[in-house]
């Protein structure tokens, strides 16, 4: 076949930012040729730099009108936009948390940061895509340098196991959602989003080969947002891999997956949404209350984490399960950011207090922190008291934009499943700053590594978190206006869907 | 151009906490706390002068924008009925503070006038919001520092009584951020306007069922708060395992905010369901009365007799409050700066024997009237006053309550009136053991009297027992404006409803 390229429209403004992050990371592994590996933790200047760098072009990209390119592969408007700062912020925070996490432990710097670059370009692919192959592209782009992170700490067996299982659900998941992708194609004869959203009209829009293929989608990108019941990875893989990346895995990867999860469900299945809120709803139920009530037993940090960042899936689908109400995908873009911010705060507590070898991640080696480390103590209780939903953090006010579109679209009894588990997400969120506060430390409670790099992450999180929820209408906005924009293009009947 | 009294009451013991950690040292860590705490006591004294008591609306209104997208706006208001909450507020964090320095505190000073002066910032911005969204805030701020106060300053099983505390709260909170969404849905649907100003979210159109709904989020979570029998059970195990000035403040302030909510939110809110209502609640607030009384009778913890007293106490304000008439109303907003005083009063006395014995058991008193007169002596007069004696400021209360009961219900009225008996029973009974008969341990005869410090922390609370006693149409001329307007906004809001409901329903019913 014969490729007029005169006819494709090459915007290559849209991929500046994927291009410097690609190009970024290639340039850090040459780098790291001639630097030992107890010093390689250094790269993660340039890596932050690169992707701070890469958030600028980004950052000018606001606002624009929705548009699409490479034909009609990638779409350029807020949506994108908002997920690719949120994300090239995870990856930087992650990278800065890493910095003394990987000389300390030995690991080669030039190969950690590079993968963690490679990840984030796949996660900001995802977040642009506008067809199921580029949000395959994407997702692999990102899983297959996310396994190997997990696996990186090559002689702990735990990292190893972690790599592994993280691979072999990670591949199955894959599966059903190219299968999927397979069989909407089949149904609708195309892979481009704008032209699936054109197709549903009359039967087609219960077309059973559809409908199947939207069930296979939801289970391929409930893995990589671990719904329940296709979680039983994460505790394992968040528990292994090396803290810095758990905090990436949480945080990254969940932001993309959620990206490419709003855009072919939200965005344009809307017009068949009837047939997919309802298994919305009850995945985010289950996913609510399994996360919640499996993160009340764990004694490792890790995992308690872990089980959080399901429970906290199960919210954000209560937004998409909400999806008929205007404020929905605003106010999951809202919540995600808090989530982000509160999440990266938490995970550098975590690596703050990591022995490196594993150690350390214990809840009770949380005993006594307040005395020993007063700051990184009131650092830890801001996220805590952000993820249990206490205003004025930003965990509150994701809570209760995610809760009053829930309501607007008529979800009373999800919501109050919802603020249910918020209670019992409150034992354990709370237990851990009864730890730091109230219990005694034993003598043999070592210090915590705060160094400069890992002090910056902690103020950025915790200032984060405090101001995006004291002052949240700037973010509002901005979360409100990204999702309508990603709707701009849809056809008029969608139109009752954006906000008056 | 409008004042800024209001955000500075709030405002300003939040930068004293911030001060405060500045301090590196213990001493002047409390110094500082106090001199923080002294100035919203004057600001709210100076509100107090300032108040204009023909005045039932809101004064020294404050309005700014602070969310837009969601219809949030920075709205703060004092009326008759939260005027007093706020001076008993700041009075009694100052009175804590300056108790606590005295000793009873000495592990992690700093932290400990942090955490109450945030607590005080919590419990002014909760009584002033007029913004559901903005009290909504406030009301789960001041119980952040509560915990920790508990947790960390707290007795014996002080964990377990924090995770109860906890756990208790956040239930009752956040089914009322749903009552609270949902009633803001439902007013946007009705007027085309989101806003969360409670001025605007009244007589928002709901169905009957919606409304009784809503109404039982926000009643749940004030009850717990009261607390309201049976849903009290958290109280005893946070009272006595807190710090003396945890528990002054717990049952001084915190309470009220249950009371205070429903005198604010619930019952103007959903006039029709809470005049449904009143008799169920009246009927759990006699249970609680009678209730709180029994089981404060067999305690053989000091502390935990008082704190079983304020079940019964706060029943009395709930009676009041749900006689839906002037004088039970008035009555509950009176009684509610009573127990504030002359509890707050009594943890303090308490804390005062345990820092000198380090026991809270009655038997283990007995004759401590010879050794410490002053104390003593002061302690009668805080009982008497939580009795109910006429002459003294809770006699004023109880017999407004029950008056206005009697005018309404009278079987409830009845029943209350043996609490005020069994209260008196239960008090002079305990007070008999600890303070007459012969001194049965010989460490109880050399125990030490009040010191200047601990005279000149009750010194005020007395004063205010017998002022309220004696001369309480200071406080009601200034109370009764706000009442009336409320009870009136619930009758017209119920007439209107009365004339409306068939018509209103059969629309709703409508698809």
């Amino acid at each position: 076949m014969m490729i007029d390229w005169n006819t494709i429209n090459f915007a290559w403004m849209p991929i500046l930012p994927l291009l410097i992050v690609g190009l970024g990371a290639m340039g850090v592994l040459l780098a790291g040729v001639r630097i030992e590996d107890d010093d390689s933790g250094v790269l993660g200047i340039p890596t932050v730099a690169i992707l701070v760098l890469a958030a600028i072009p980004v950052m000018f990209g606001f606002g624009q009108p929705h548009a699409v390119t490479f034909a009609g592969a990638l779409a350029t408007d807020d949506f994108t936009a908002f997920f690719e700062i949120v994300i090239l912020f995870a990856a930087a925070m992650t990278a800065l948390m890493s910095i003394d996490y990987v000389s300390d432990a030995g690991l080669p710097g030039a190969e950690y940061f590079s993968l963690i670059m490679f990840a984030a370009l796949g996660m900001m692919l995802m977040a642009a895509a506008n067809d199921l192959i580029v949000i395959f592209l994407g997702l692999e782009t990102m899983s297959i340098a996310v396994y190997a992170l997990a696996g990186f700490m090559r002689r702990d067996p735990r990292s190893s196991e972690a790599a592994l299982k993280y691979f072999l659900l990670g591949a199955f998941s894959t599966g059903f959602l190219l299968y999927g992708i397979a069989l909407v194609y089949g149904a609708t004869g195309s892979i481009k989003l704008d032209a699936i959203q054109a197709a549903l009209t009359g039967s087609m829009r219960s077309n059973p080969l559809l409908l199947a293929g939207l069930g296979l989608m939801i289970v391929g990108f409930g893995f990589k947002v671990a719904a329940v019941p296709f979680h039983l990875w994460t505790p394992d893989a968040y528990e292994g891999a090396p803290t810095p990346v758990t905090a990436f895995m949480a945080v990254g990867v969940k932001l993309a997956a959620f990206a490419g999860f709003m855009r072919v469900f939200m965005v344009h299945l809307g017009p068949v949404r009837a047939n997919w809120t309802e298994v919305l709803w009850v995945v985010a139920a289950l996913t609510m209350t399994a996360g919640n009530l499996s993160a009340l037993v764990q004694t490792n940090i890790k995992r308690m984490l872990a089980y959080s960042a399901i429970a906290n899936a199960g919210y954000v689908m209560v937004g998409m399960a909400a999806a008929g109400s205007a404020g929905a995908g605003g106010s999951i873009l809202y919540y995600l950011l808090a989530y982000a911010f509160t999440n990266l705060g938490a995970f550098a507590v975590v690596v703050a207090l990591d022995r490196r070898d594993g150690a350390g991640d214990n809840i009770s080696d949380y005993r006594g922190l307040a005395a020993r480390h007063p700051g990184l103590a009131a650092a830890m209780a801001i996220f805590m008291l952000s993820l249990t939903g206490v205003p004025p953090l930003a965990g509150f006010v994701g809570k209760f934009y995610v809760f009053s579109a829930a309501l607007d679209a008529g979800l009373v009894w999800l919501v109050i499943i919802a603020v249910l588990n918020s209670v019992i997400s409150a034992y354990y969120y709370v237990g851990v700053i009864v730890a730091m506060y109230m219990r005694e430390g034993s003598a043999t409670s070592a210090e915590a590594f705060i160094r400069p790099a890992l002090t910056a992450t902690l103020i950025i999180a915790a200032a984060g978190t405090v101001l995006i929820g004291l002052f949240p209408q700037p973010c509002v906005m901005a979360a409100a206006n990204a999702f309508a924009s990603a709707l701009v293009s849809t056809p008029h009947h969608l139109m009752s869907m954006v906000a008056p | 151009m409008g004042t800024y009294w209001l955000t500075g009451l709030i405002f300003t013991p939040l930068l004293g906490a911030l001060f405060v950690l500045l301090q590196s040292e213990a001493r002047a860590a409390w110094r500082a706390a106090f001199i923080f705490s002294l100035i919203p006591l004057a600001i709210s004294l100076y509100l107090f002068a300032a108040f204009d008591t023909t005045n039932a609306g809101f004064q020294f209104v404050e309005q700014a924008r602070w969310i837009p997208h969601f219809g949030i706006s920075y709205h703060l208001g004092i009326d008759g009925i939260s005027l007093f909450l706020v001076i008993l507020t700041t009075l009694l964090i100052s009175l804590s503070l300056l108790y606590s320095a005295g000793g009873d505190i000495d592990n992690r000073p700093r932290e400990f006038c942090f955490f109450m002066l945030v607590l005080e910032s919590g419990l002014l911005g909760t009584l002033l919001a007029i913004d559901l969204f903005l009290f909504y805030v406030f009301w789960e701020l001041m119980l952040v520092p509560m915990y920790f106060l508990i947790g960390i300053w707290g007795h014996g099983r002080k964990i377990y009584a924090t995770f109860k505390f906890v756990l208790y709260t956040m239930l009752g909170s956040l089914l009322m951020l749903v009552a609270i969404l949902y009633l803001v849905g439902a007013a946007r649907a009705h007027s085309g306007h989101l806003s969360f100003d409670l001025l605007a979210l009244y007589n928002v159109p709901l169905s009957t069922a919606e409304a009784r709904w809503l109404f039982a989020g926000f009643a749940l979570a004030f009850a717990i708060k009261v607390p309201m029998w049976p849903v009290h059970t958290w109280l005893p195990d946070a009272h006595t395992e807190a710090p003396t000035a945890g528990s002054v403040i717990l049952a001084g302030v915190m309470l009220k905010m249950g009371t205070y909510g429903f005198l604010r939110f619930a019952i103007p809110l959903f006039p029709g369901v809470a005049i449904e209502a009143a008799p169920l609640l009246m009927t759990l607030a006699v249970i609680g009365i009678i209730y709180g009384a029994l089981v404060a009778m067999v305690q053989a913890d000091l502390k935990r007799l008082v704190a079983y007293s304020s079940v019964s106490h706060l029943g009395f304000v709930m009676l009041g409050i749900v006689a839906l008439d002037r004088q039970g109303v008035d009555g509950a907003v009176y009684q509610m700066l009573n127990h504030g005083v002359s509890t707050g009063a009594l943890f303090l006395l308490v804390g005062m024997l345990y820092m000198r014995r380090h026991t809270r058991e009655i038997s283990e008193f007995g004759g401590l009237w010879k050794s410490v007169p002053i104390y003593a002596a002061i302690f009668m007069v805080v009982m008497l006053s939580s009795i109910g004696l006429p002459g003294l400021n809770g006699f004023v209360g109880e017999f407004l309550i029950l008056l206005g009961a009697f005018l309404s219900k009278s079987v409830a009225a009845e029943i209350a009136v043996a609490g005020v008996i069994l209260s008196a029973l239960y008090m002079l009974y305990a007070y008999e053991r600890v303070m007459f008969g012969p001194i049965t341990k010989a460490v109880n005869a050399t125990v030490r009297d009040l010191d200047a410090r601990e005279i000149s922390v009750m010194v005020p609370l007395i004063a205010l027992v017998l002022l309220m006693g004696l001369y309480p149409k200071l406080l009601l001329t200034r109370i009764e404006p706000s009442v009336d307007a409320m009870l009136s906004h619930v009758q017209s809001a119920q007439a209107r409803l009365d004339s409306q409901a068939p018509v209103r329903d059969a629309a709703l019913a409508q698809p």
